[in-house]
Order: structure tokens, then C-alpha cells, then sequence
């Protein structure tokens, strides 16, 4: 008990993520005086309101150690069909989000049964899912729609001005909800708690009378959720439909949540790491983008070393974890009245590492 | 009962479904397509939708061998469409080809001499493969995670070294690999006959299968019982690789470019699903060449299928889609209880 750790090593990873988040924009600053401005700050999260409501569906997805890889083409599909009902069947617009809402959460829904009660790879399944929705696009047109419908277009061009110059839009109001609501989600109910458990060792979940079957598939139902409510931000953002949008958009996401903290494995990771994973993308897109000489593709090989990295640092917590076990059992007592979830997590962790 | 026995082993041999499909895919053609089985000889080479499914189809096949063997390890490798795209790009950079006139004839001269471009990019493919592994086996991450890296930045690498554009390739002896023919045959048919066949004997006539099985199975069993469960890993993600390379050889040459964005994309998730198709489980252990084999024939047939139809290539992906659907639930042991359950109640 002697060293006991100052920071709860549970911590550690989100931390590690916020910390590089600032430094990385500290750099910014540095190097470009513009990074100062509000204005960069507020396009971070306009630039990637879409980005950040798949990768919350996905942290669900992957705390319960299942993925979604559908999430990419729901977004392309969720924009076609947007715009299909908006311009050719020249429906009330507000119907049309009620309707892509509904049509992505039964896509969700649809998997989740897949997965658990068929006993499928929820990889597989969601494959499936990759293909039926970006199909179904060519199937609406193979051409981009633009969307000329009133609604939208002054939705897409609202302005919350915060100081003269900086402002924010709709995207960035519902980019903050739906964080909001993960964070809820995720740490003060069942349904997170389930997801955790889940994640930690799925059969335990079963054994302590959890609701697992449900859960499962309310997860992937709230991914789907996800993926058409960030299929209409980006819809708001392009203001058309086209079947190539969003294309390969899942790793990105699968990316910014492994930045974030997630531990691939499922049951450990903070949904406000995710949103950090995110905006570390952003910040280096942004960075790319005022450097101006380096090419766009520098922005993928830069991802896929931030990945890298992360793994590589995960790899070395879960080895000090391992170390740490008599500690680490301490902590896990002392916490177990109040928050039995995580630390089931953290103890089904250590199984796995010691494997 | 003897014959429910034999009726059972049908119903449980690990071909069955898939060859199901397949048969039942070429069933359609028979009924749908003229002349679809018609196979003709033209120039001493044999021409026919089945024999363009085979050379189509060559790529994918050699592809989920490597696929097949990093599954039953209970891996997966979600990079190999990148290393496509950089293999494609290392060899047309390589050979490249410049108009020259010798003598007063047009020849095209490679950069590099065609073997040492081959022998460096199939190097570059099994390197990236081994460093995969390395990852996975030495650091220890997740074989998807470790993956996703190269997933997500190889496409970059590979556009890096295209600097963004296609590079073409102008050097004759180079397309044979991919467009040419030897005995009235496709060439690439004969590269996945040997790969195949070279991978079959390896894991089925000598221990490597029954080892890499058991380390799908149970990792620490197998090491504890003696073999070298990280190297063989490693060496199986090296040889992932390797695959991917021979099919960026065919695909490069065969559209005569390279083309860092969008060559091999969706290459992993076609080759995963031939194998899922093919009946190994992705939760490793027991695997089928064969049956992926046979998966990737089944992708190509029902995309040869839809163009040859006259269906518009647009409803490919969702029919694709479907195709995945209703294998992964035929195959699903669940799935098949609840609707046999179903059935003996209704009867």
C-alpha cells in the first residue's frame, strides 16, 4: 500500500490522450498564431461533428467488445435517402429526419439480432451491413443529389455567433448532445453498466443476471442511431446525398476511438476519450492543411501512426498493470460498493493480460 | 438410420453449404445466361464466362489463402488491400518502362530488370506482412488493431510513393503475369494452382496445419506442448503478406497501372468473407483452404453473375450483401436449431 499510485491508473490512457491533445495544439499555436483564434478552435468541431457521432456509436460498439463497420456507408446511405425523399418525393423535411433516424436504428437493430442470437461475428455481420447500405446508395442513383429544400439549407447555414467572427451551428449544438448523452449513457445507467460488463468477460455478464441479449443489441441499435444522426450532420455539411460519401469513414472512427483510450478488447475506455481521440485527428488535419505543401495523403499515414503509438502505450500500461496486480486488487475493494461495473472491467482485464 | 447417418455427415461435411451456393449460383447461370458454360478456343486459348471467373477471381483466391491460415490462428489482417496497393506501387516504380528506339524499332526498356522488380516488391509485401506480425507476436496487440495501422496509413505510403498518381506501366514481358496464357490457359490460374496446391501440401501433408490450428485453439497450449507459437505466427502473417503481394503482381498487371487509392480496396473485407464463406470460423482453430477457395469463387461468380444477367451493376453490392447474409445464417449452427425448432413444432 505504500505506493499507492497518486493518478487511478484507470485514468492513465485518458489522460495520456487530453495531454496530447493539448500539446499537439500548443504546437499549433506555436507554429501557426491563427491556431490562437477561436474561430480554428470552433472549426474543429464543425469539421468533425460527423466524425465524433459515429465513433460514440462505435465506443459502445467496441466497450462491449463487438465493432460496427457499417457506420461509413449508414452515413452515405442516410444522405441519399435525405435527399432522395427531400428533392424527388418533396417530403416535409423534419418527416425525412424522423424517417433516416428510424431507418438507421432498425439497420442497428437488425445486426444486433444477427449477432447475438444467431451467435455471429459481429465483424461479419457489420460487413454485411457495409455493403447492403453503400448497395442500397447506388441502388437510389449513382449521381450526387444536391439538396435545394429551404429547411436544410437554412439549418446547414444557422450561425450561433459566440463573438463577433467565431460562431458555431447546428452540428456542433448536436455534437455536444450526443456526447452528452454518451457520457449518461455510458456511466450513469444499466445499459452502460451492462456494456462494460459485457466487454469485461460477456459470459460473467450472463451469470450476474445482467440483461445481455438486450444490451447487445441496443448497442448496435444505438450505433445505427448514431451513424443516420451523423448521417444527417454531414447531410447538413455537404448538403447533398451521394453514394460516396463517408467512404472508408469506419476506420477513421475505429481510429479515433482506439486514440481515445478504448481498449479494442472491449470493457475499459471513457467515451470523452473518444471525443479527445477526435479532435487529435482534427487538430492534425488542421496542422496538414496550414502547413500547405504537405499532401493530403500525409493526413492517413499521421493517422496511422497516432494508432501506432497508442497501441504501443496501451501495451506498455496493460504490462505495468500486470505488475501492479496486488495493488490493483486493493483499489478494486475499496471501490466496489460504489461502482461494481468498472471494476468488474478492471479485474476481467488483468485475466486477460496474465493470458 | 444408417442413411440419416450419411444424410447428417452431407449436412455437417465442411464444403457442403458453400458448395451449395455455388452450385446453385451456376444453376442460375444455366437457367439465365446463354451460353454462359460455352467454352471456346480461340488463338489456341480458351475463352468462356468460367474460365474468366477463374483469372478474375485469381487475386482473391491467393489473397484468403493468406487470409484463411492468419484466421485460424484467431487472427485477422485488415491491411492486406494496402499492401496491395503498395506492392502494386513498389513494382511499377520499379519497372516502370521507357519508349526507346533501338535500331528503328519501338522496344520498351524497364528500369530495373522484371525478376529483381518482382523479387523486391514480394520482399516489401512479406515485410509489411512481418511487421504485422511483430507486432502482434513481440508487442502483443490485437491482431486488428495491429493491422489497422497499416490499414489506415498504407494507402497513404502507397500514395506517397505514387506521389499521388497512377503510375502506368509500359513493359511488355510484365503483363504476362497478369493478362497472359500458357497451355490455352490463364497464366494466373496456374500462380493459384501453385500456391494453393504449395499451401495445401505444407499444412495438410506435413505437421504446419495441425500447429497452427492448435495455436488458433488454445495459444498457451500450443506453446506449452512445444511449439514456437510467436514465430509461427509471425511467419503466417509474413506469408499474408506475401499473398497480397502475388495478387498486386496479377492486379498491377493486368490494368497495366498502379493506382494508390483504389487499388485492393475492399480487398480485405472480399477476402475475410470468402473465407467466413468458406466455413472457418473467425474465432480460429480448424480451417479450409478449400472452402475458401471456393468462397472467392462464389464472390466472383455472383459479380460475373450480375453483369452477366444484364442486372445494372449498381444493385452488385447489395446482392453481395444479401449473399453474405444468408451464408453466415445458413451456416449458423443457431440459426439452424431455432428454424429446425420451428419446423418440428409446425409439423
Amino acid at each position: 500500500m505504500k505506493n499507492k499510485p497518486l493518478i487511478n491508473l484507470r485514468y492513465v490512457l485518458l489522460i495520456t490522450t487530453i495531454s496530447l491533445f493539448v500539446v499537439i495544439y500548443a504546437i499549433g499555436c506555436i507554429l501557426y498564431p491563427s491556431f490562437l483564434s477561436l474561430d480554428v478552435f470552433l472549426n474543429l468541431f464543425i469539421d468533425n461533428a460527423f466524425l465524433m457521432v459515429i465513433a460514440v456509436g462505435m465506443s459502445f460498439a467496441i466497450l462491449s467488445g463487438g465493432i460496427d463497420l457499417s457506420v461509413g456507408s449508414m452515413i452515405g446511405l442516410t444522405t441519399m435517402v435525405s435527399a432522395h425523399l427531400l428533392e424527388k418525393a418533396h417530403m416535409n423535411p423534419f418527416l425525412v429526419m424522423a424517417i433516416v433516424l428510424l431507418m438507421g436504428a432498425s439497420f442497428g437493430t437488425m445486426m444486433g439480432v444477427m449477432i447475438h442470437y444467431f451467435k455471429l461475428n459481429p465483424f461479419i455481420v457489420t460487413l454485411g451491413g457495409l455493403f447492403l447500405a453503400r448497395g442500397l446508395c447506388y441502388i437510389i442513383s449513382t449521381d450526387t443529389i444536391n439538396i435545394t429544400n429551404e429547411v436544410y439549407r437554412s439549418i446547414s447555414s444557422y450561425r450561433f455567433y459566440i463573438t463577433d467572427t467565431a460562431f458555431i451551428n447546428v452540428n456542433v449544438l448536436l455534437f455536444i448532445a450526443i456526447t452528452i448523452l454518451a457520457v449518461y449513457l455510458a456511466h450513469y445507467t444499466k445499459f452502460g453498466r451492462t456494456v462494460y460488463a459485457i466487454g469485461g468477460n460477456e459470459q460473467s455478464a450472463v451469470l450476474m443476471g445482467l440483461p445481455v441479449a438486450r444490451t447487445k443489441v441496443l448497442i448496435y441499435t444505438f450505433s445505427g442511431f448514431c451513424s443516420a444522426l451523423s448521417g444527417i450532420i454531414f447531410t447538413f455539411y455537404m448538403l447533398s446525398g451521394y453514394a460516396l460519401h463517408a467512404k472508408a469513414l469506419e476506420t477513421d472512427a475505429i481510429a479515433a476511438v482506439v486514440i481515445g483510450g478504448t481498449l479494442l478488447t472491449g470493457g475499459y475506455g471513457y467515451v470523452i476519450g473518444t471525443m479527445f481521440g477526435v479532435l487529435i485527428l482534427g487538430t492534425f488535419q488542421t496542422l496538414i492543411m496550414f502547413q500547405g505543401t504537405l499532401s493530403a495523403w500525409w493526413t492517413r499515414i499521421v493517422y496511422g501512426v497516432l494508432v501506432l503509438l497508442f497501441c504501443l502505450f496501451q501495451r506498455l500500461f496493460e504490462a505495468n498493470k500486470g505488475k501492479m496486480k496486488p495493488q490493483l486488487q486493493e483499489v478494486d475493494k475499496n471501490k466496489i460498493d460504489s461502482k461494481p461495473d468498472v471494476d468488474l472491467n478492471v479485474s476481467e482485464q488483468r485475466e486477460t493480460v496474465s493470458v | 438410420m444408417g442413411k440419416k447417418g450419411s444424410f447428417d455427415n452431407i449436412f455437417k461435411s465442411k464444403n457442403f453449404w458453400s458448395l451449395t451456393v455455388l452450385a446453385l449460383l451456376l444453376l442460375c447461370n444455366l437457367i439465365f445466361t446463354k451460353g454462359f458454360f460455352r467454352i471456346e478456343i480461340k488463338d489456341g486459348h480458351l475463352f468462356g464466362s468460367l474460365i474468366d471467373i477463374l483469372n478474375r477471381a485469381a487475386p482473391m483466391i491467393i489473397i484468403s489463402i493468406g487470409m484463411t491460415l492468419v484466421i485460424a490462428t484467431k487472427g485477422i489482417d485488415i491491411s492486406v488491400g494496402s499492401t496491395l496497393a503498395i506492392t502494386g506501387a513498389v513494382v511499377a516504380m520499379l519497372i516502370g518502362g521507357n519508349l526507346q528506339i533501338v535500331d528503328g524499332v519501338q522496344t520498351y526498356i524497364s528500369k530495373v530488370p522484371m525478376a529483381l522488380a518482382i523479387i523486391v516488391a514480394l520482399l516489401v509485401a512479406a515485410l509489411i506482412g512481418l511487421w504485422n506480425g511483430f507486432l502482434i507476436t513481440r508487442v502483443g496487440m490485437q491482431p486488428i488493431i495491429a493491422t489497422l495501422i497499416l490499414s489506415v496509413a498504407g494507402r497513404g505510403v502507397a500514395q506517397l510513393l505514387t506521389n499521388g498518381q497512377i503510375i502506368t506501366v509500359y513493359y511488355k514481358p510484365f503483363f504476362f503475369i497478369g493478362g497472359g496464357y500458357l497451355f490455352g490457359l490463364p497464366f494466373s490460374i496456374y500462380l493459384v494452382a501453385l500456391i494453393v496446391g504449395g499451401t495445401f501440401f505444407l499444412t495438410r501433408k506435413t505437421a504446419l496445419g495441425m500447429f497452427i490450428e492448435s495455436v488458433g485453439v488454445n495459444p498457451v497450449a500450443a506453446r506449452v506442448s512445444g511449439i514456437n507459437s510467436k514465430n509461427l505466427m509471425a511467419a503466417i502473417y509474413a506469408f499474408c503478406g506475401l499473398c497480397a503481394g502475388v495478387a498486386a503482381l496479377l492486379v498491377t498487371s493486368n490494368v497495366k497501372s498502379a493506382d494508390g487509392i483504389h487499388a485492393g480496396e475492399l480487398f480485405e473485407l472480399d477476402a475475410i468473407l470468402a473465407v467466413a464463406i468458406g466455413g472457418t470460423s473467425l474465432a480460429g482453430g480448424k480451417f479450409y483452404l478449400m472452402g475458401s477457395v471456393i468462397g472467392a469463387l462464389i464472390i466472383q461468380t455472383l459479380k460475373t453473375t450480375i453483369y452477366s444477367i444484364g442486372v445494372p451493376p449498381e444493385i452488385n453490392l447489395v446482392v453481395e450483401a444479401l449473399v453474405v447474409f444468408i451464408v453466415m445464417l445458413i451456416q449458423s449452427e443457431d440459426f439452424r436449431k431455432i428454424v429446425f425448432r420451428v419446423k418440428t413444432v409446425t409439423e
